[in-house]
């Protein structure tokens, strides 16, 4: 592997010492085959052991390490640094307060999380003696992409409803809904309806996309906000027609 | 004085058995309030990189039995058969709850649960998700244990000690990452749930996060680490990074190649007889490693070490993206290589530790109060050798069965005075502070880190010299006083995640001198030991467990029966 120089410019910010986020650059030699991660990890073991960020996996699936480079959002573990001149920014991601560095804020997110209801709603519990339901591989298909979400919270940062309407659930926690309405073992959409057609719902995604492009795993959250969107709007057609059922 | 907060139990850990132990903690008593610990937001932890499957009978033509014979037969008769037995019935139903919990199992065509077949299981029992099996169990668990509101999470903390009065464990001191501060977190009973410790060494498939945290915990406080030798190299890890190419790519019928483009599983006795790729993960490591040694490894430019070849060719394009198309985005972003055109470069990685807290059968280790699940708790379940998709499985039924057994503990338990654990964890947080405050010189983190790597690979790699492990032991000896050195550079409260890799690293130490000490006790190869001075399995003088307790000059061994059952010890043999 050939190795050369490059010159990271990281974001730097710590609330005991600083009034306003600074930059810092370090040149370090990199390897062409390396993602953006072990460039921070680098910096971290080898330069400055005071720069603050969050990885585990280095294998794209437990989320942690998301950061804005050159002003994109990335997951800095599948990110490679090839792809780069001989300057890379990173900073954290944007739309979230900065705790520390390229460490961000995620309280408001895991609320959002939990308000759409992410879990299986039904009427009765079933026991782990009645067996599994039946579930064919199409059922599983109409909502198997939705659940493949890491939590890793690059569409928050792409979102431009995000950064004018803090409130907007936002792409991640609406796609995660709509996962468990698309489930034919779920029984709750009604519930999360009434939560998706709220204030800083469905309704509040312009549709601008953005998400649905800086995915790193094909989840398209656009797509499920879209397919949310219709089924509300059948929805309140048809409680025109027939009363509504009411949610269990 | 530090914060404090109450509760009834606490669980430290929020991967596959922290989740479900707090699940089973609600349900057992609905009220009780929970603590869940994690030095990560749970989402994060290390079940969610497993990826081939989760082992539990679910086809007409399977057993119990059957399921059972294969775990004790792969443990190499160092599993213990009460724990094997419970472990089976209990494992499908454990897996109906998650299908229940909206785990997407993939499906056969009649919409009932499909199955795959995994290494040393005789037929297939291994339920899936794709090939991302972890992630989509702990994403269910994570987000089901969301609509139990007594369930109170304590994200981004790290536990730095377990608070014990009286022989009960009442309780633990953790860092509060956002702060700084070290709180006590107050409970009737405490469950570790926090993994392995694949840190330990330089070539693994594990997060950053596995750093023995719980195994350390525990062992400080002076219960056993049990069978900690013991530590399985999965076959098939990617050249550099060490990132895990699932078992479920031989399960779907991948081959394994050497240089020559031979199948050497098949044309030579490498003791897994017929089922060839199929065979248990010890076997075919070792198979690998003797390739390599009989100069038919693959060099790759740029890379440390020799490799084999993972062939998924003959599979089709349909196939992978239908069964394992994370493996080929992995190999396709970490190895450059698309495994539908070419073969995957892979050498064996560590992967999981079979030793851990010592345990019984419903997770309770020496200290009342105190339980452990999962990765970190050694209940012997997997004995010498784990079989493929049975640890996903371990976490839910030892979780479950753990909290299970916390409450009921706790009803019977009159607590005691808060003052010695309050004035321990006012103890804890002047050494937190100290350590921040150990600046100027003196070791380095990286450094240290790197040593003991270096001393682990060497000592306790797939292969073990008599010389080279009792080499280990005196080098880690040394590694810990120069722990005492230790030299920090970021005086920050807030989000200081050099503290956190000290803590870790400490943590680390302690670990790799019990699997040290543990591996120089076994005179003999079994399982995932295998000892070229020792080649064969003597039950005369080692069927048993191992023990290794801490001591403050140094690590102290012992040992333990092993609990046979219907099935003695024969040749293991495929």
């Amino acid at each position: 592997m050939s190795e050369v120089k490059k010159t990271i410019v990281v974001t730097r910010f710590d609330p005991d010492k600083d009034e306003v986020p600074k930059t810092q650059s370090y040149e370090i030699p990199v390897q062409d085959d390396w993602k953006v991660l072990e460039a921070l990890n680098y910096i971290k073991d080898n330069v400055d052991p005071t720069l603050s960020h969050r990885w585990s996996c280095r294998m794209a699936v437990c989320g942690s390490c998301g950061m804005n480079v050159n002003g994109e959002p990335k997951l800095t573990c599948k990110d490679p640094i090839s792809s780069y001149g001989d300057t890379i920014e990173v900073a954290p991601l944007a739309n979230f307060p900065v705790v520390r560095d390229l460490v961000v804020e995620l309280e408001g997110f895991m609320d959002k999380f939990k308000a759409v209801k992410p879990w299986i709603i039904a009427a009765k519990e079933r026991a782990a003696e009645e067996g599994t339901h039946r579930q064919s591989p199409d059922e599983l298909a109409d909502f198997k992409s939705f659940s493949m979400c890491i939590n890793c919270m690059l569409c928050y940062s792409a979102c431009p409803v995000v950064s004018n309407e803090p409130d907007f659930l936002g792409p991640a926690a609406l796609a995660l809904g709509h996962r468990y309405n698309q489930d034919s073992r779920d029984e709750g959409a009604d519930e999360r309806n009434e939560i998706f057609r709220d204030e800083g719902g469905i309704f509040s995604c312009s549709y601008a996309n953005e998400c649905t492009e800086v995915c790193p795993k094909g989840v398209n959250p656009s797509g499920a906000i879209q397919q949310a969107k219709l089924n509300n709007v059948v929805d309140w057609a048809k409680s025109f027609v027939v009363p509504r059922r009411k949610s269990s | 004085m530090v914060d404090v907060t109450r509760h009834d139990v606490v669980i430290v850990g929020g991967g596959a058995a922290g989740l479900r132990a707090a699940i089973a903690v609600s349900e057992a008593r609905p009220g009780i309030s929970i603590a869940l610990v994690s030095k990560v937001y749970p989402m994060r932890s290390h079940t969610v990189s497993a990826e081939g499957g989760a082992a539990a009978v679910a086809r007409s033509d399977d057993t119990l039995e059957m399921h059972a014979y294969d775990t004790v037969k792969g443990s190499d008769f160092l599993g213990d058969q009460d724990v094997i037995q419970y472990f089976v019935e209990e494992a499908p139903k454990e897996l109906t709850r998650l299908e229940h919990w909206g785990c997407p199992w993939s499906r056969n065509d009649d919409g009932t649960v499909a199955t795959r077949a995994f290494g040393g299981m005789t037929t297939k029992r291994t339920w899936f998700a794709t090939d991302k099996v972890g992630f989509h169990m702990l994403h269910t668990l994570f987000q089901t244990s969301m609509k139990y509101g007594d369930i109170e999470r304590y994200d981004e903390h790290f536990v730095t000690k377990l608070l014990v009065d009286g022989g009960a464990c009442r309780g633990v001191a953790a860092l509060d990452m956002r702060t700084g501060q070290v709180k006590a977190v107050l409970g009737k009973a405490v469950i570790l749930a926090t993994g392995g410790g694949g840190k330990v060494w330089p070539f693994t498939t594990n997060g950053n996060i596995k750093t023995g945290d719980g195994m350390a915990l525990a062992y400080r406080e002076g219960i056993a680490l049990k069978d900690m030798e013991f530590v399985q190299y999965h076959p098939t890890g990617l050249p550099g990074t060490g990132i895990l190419i699932t078992e479920a790519t031989r399960g779907e019928g991948g081959y394994l190649l050497n240089s020559e483009g031979e199948r050497f599983l098949t044309t030579r006795d490498y003791g897994v007889g017929t089922k060839a790729e199929l065979g248990p993960r010890d076997m075919i490591s070792r198979a690998i490693m003797q390739e390599i040694a009989a100069g038919r490894g693959i060099k790759i430019p740029g890379k440390i070490g020799e490799y084999a070849h993972l062939d998924l060719r003959h599979l089709g394009e349909e196939k992978i993206m239908a069964r394992i198309p994370f493996v080929r985005e992995l190999s396709r972003t970490y190895a450059n290589v698309d495994p539908v055109h070419e073969p995957i470069p892979i050498r064996p990685v560590l992967h999981y530790m079979m030793g851990g807290v010592d345990t019984d059968i419903d997770g309770a280790t020496e200290i009342d109060g105190l339980y452990a699940a999962g990765e970190t708790a050694c209940v012997s379940l997997n004995g010498a050798n784990r079989l493929g998709s049975n640890s996903l499985t371990e976490c839910l039924v030892f979780g479950a069965r753990a909290g299970a057994h916390a409450v009921q503990y706790i009803a019977g338990s009159s607590g005691g005075e808060e003052g010695p654990l309050l004035r321990q964890a006012e103890d804890e947080a002047g050494r937190v502070e100290a350590l921040r405050g150990q600046q100027g010189g003196g070791e380095k983190i990286t450094k240290l880190r790197e040593s003991m790597n270096d001393i682990m690979e060497r000592g306790t790699g797939v292969y073990r010299e008599q010389a080279s492990m009792a080499k280990a032991n005196t080098e880690i000896a040394e590694l810990k006083g120069r722990y005492e050195q230790l030299s920090l550079d970021d005086p920050s409260k807030v989000f200081n995640t050099e503290i956190i890799a000290a803590l870790e690293l400490r943590n680390m130490i302690d670990v790799a001198e019990s699997v040290a000490l543990a591996a120089l006790h076994r005179k003999e190869s079994r399982g995932a030991h295998a000892c070229p001075d020792f080649p064969t399995r003597n039950d005369g003088e080692y069927l048993h467990h191992s023990l290794v307790y801490y001591g403050p000059t140094g690590p102290r061994f012992d040992k333990k029966d092993v609990t046979l059952g219907v099935w003695e010890p024969e040749e293991r043999k495929y």
